[in-house]
């Protein structure tokens, strides 16, 4: 890809109400539009995963919920139970055990989720029934429309659309050349 | 899937698709075997007109289950989002069906792509339309139109700005 890059760019920067592993001073920021029903963002999952361990503190990495959640049933309620985790201070956990348990994303499944965390899950169960969360994950799912998210997963680095494949070394690639730019 | 990196190697629209300020061409298009659905029924609310090649795309999230899932805003400035194609209707029922699509999907079939070259936006050597937008005023005329690469998914941000702009010159007028 070339340096002038046009694309797409994220219109919600990161900030304190993302979910965040690694450093706020990271020199780049990889950001996720996901679903954890969508089979892509289940290949993606332990790609990131390998991408955070080759780059260590030079990456902060972020998931937004983007769920399609017509062509996937238990999307929307697999992202508020993960925001309901969050709310108990195990947002990450969650969401690795989803990617985990793709085909167990039922509300009983994800109940039986946040009691296998140790979470409050009479809470979540709760907090599923009411939608307590939906408000948030609708709030990432514009956002991500309004940043040109088109599918899932879609990766923004350092706040641009990334538009290339994203296997392990793509996506290294990618993020080395963002560092380099920040250098520059 | 992430459809953007098919933006490798596809060709630009060198076409001439109609373009904003032009008057929307009237169509009647089937949107089920026995039901039809004229433009003209909706004058008086905007409409959102979808040009995609076919249905059933091989991917996750596309073009068309995108809309889907933000029908509620499209629909709160009263717009009404069409989908077309050349595709038959009992094509498009299927297909409405397989992804629960809440929009009507119009059939451009007969004559093949017949309202498609009406807009601009036939690729006679495919056999197919464009993927193209077109949001029209309560007026029916073109408001925005964009015209994507054929393997991209244009997403829906174009028409949402597009969609807010014709609001506010509504209160402004």
């Amino acid at each position: 890809m070339s340096r002038g890059h046009h694309g797409p760019t994220l219109v919600l920067p990161v900030g304190d109400r993302d979910h965040a592993q690694g450093q706020a001073s990271a020199p780049v920021t990889l950001v996720e539009y996901g679903d954890y029903e969508c089979p892509y963002c289940g290949q993606a999952y332990p790609i990131v995963k390998a991408v955070q361990k080759t780059l260590g503190p030079r990456l902060r990495f972020v998931f937004r919920n983007f769920p399609l959640s017509e062509m996937h049933p238990n999307a929307s309620n697999a992202a508020e139970a993960a925001e309901a985790a969050g709310e108990q201070g195990k947002f990450w956990e969650m969401h690795d055990r989803l990617f985990e348990h793709q085909d167990a994303l039922r509300t009983r499944d994800l109940v039986a989720h946040a009691a296998g965390l140790g979470l409050d899950a009479d809470r979540i169960a709760a907090e599923l029934k009411s939608h307590t969360h939906a408000p948030r994950v609708r709030e990432d799912f514009m956002s991500g429309v309004r940043s040109g998210v088109n599918g899932t997963p879609t990766f923004f680095i350092n706040g641009e659309r990334h538009d290339g494949p994203w296997d392990h070394q793509d996506l290294v690639a990618a993020v080395e050349a963002a560092i380099e730019a920040t250098v520059e | 899937m992430n459809n953007n990196e098919m933006t490798f190697g596809a060709s630009q629209h060198h076409g001439h698709a109609l373009q904003p300020g032009s008057r929307a061409p009237e169509f009647t298009l089937k949107t089920t075997p026995d039901q039809a659905v004229s433009l003209s029924e909706f004058r008086g609310q905007p409409v959102i007109l979808a040009f995609y090649p076919a249905d059933w795309s091989p991917v996750c999230g596309d073009q068309m289950g995108l809309y889907n899932e933000i029908l509620p805003e499209f629909r709160r400035p009263q717009a009404e989002l069409l989908g077309i194609s050349v595709d038959g209707a009992w094509c498009h029922a299927a297909f409405a069906t397989d992804r629960k699509l809440h929009f009507p999907l119009l059939a451009d079939f007969e004559p093949k792509g017949a309202v498609a070259r009406a807009y601009g936006v036939y690729r006679a050597s495919d056999g197919f339309s464009e993927r193209a937008l077109f949001v029209i005023d309560a007026d029916g005329v073109i408001r925005w139109s964009h015209v994507s690469p054929v393997g991209v998914n244009p997403g829906a941000e174009g028409i949402l700005a597009a969609l807010e702009s014709l609001q506010h010159e509504e209160s402004k007028s």
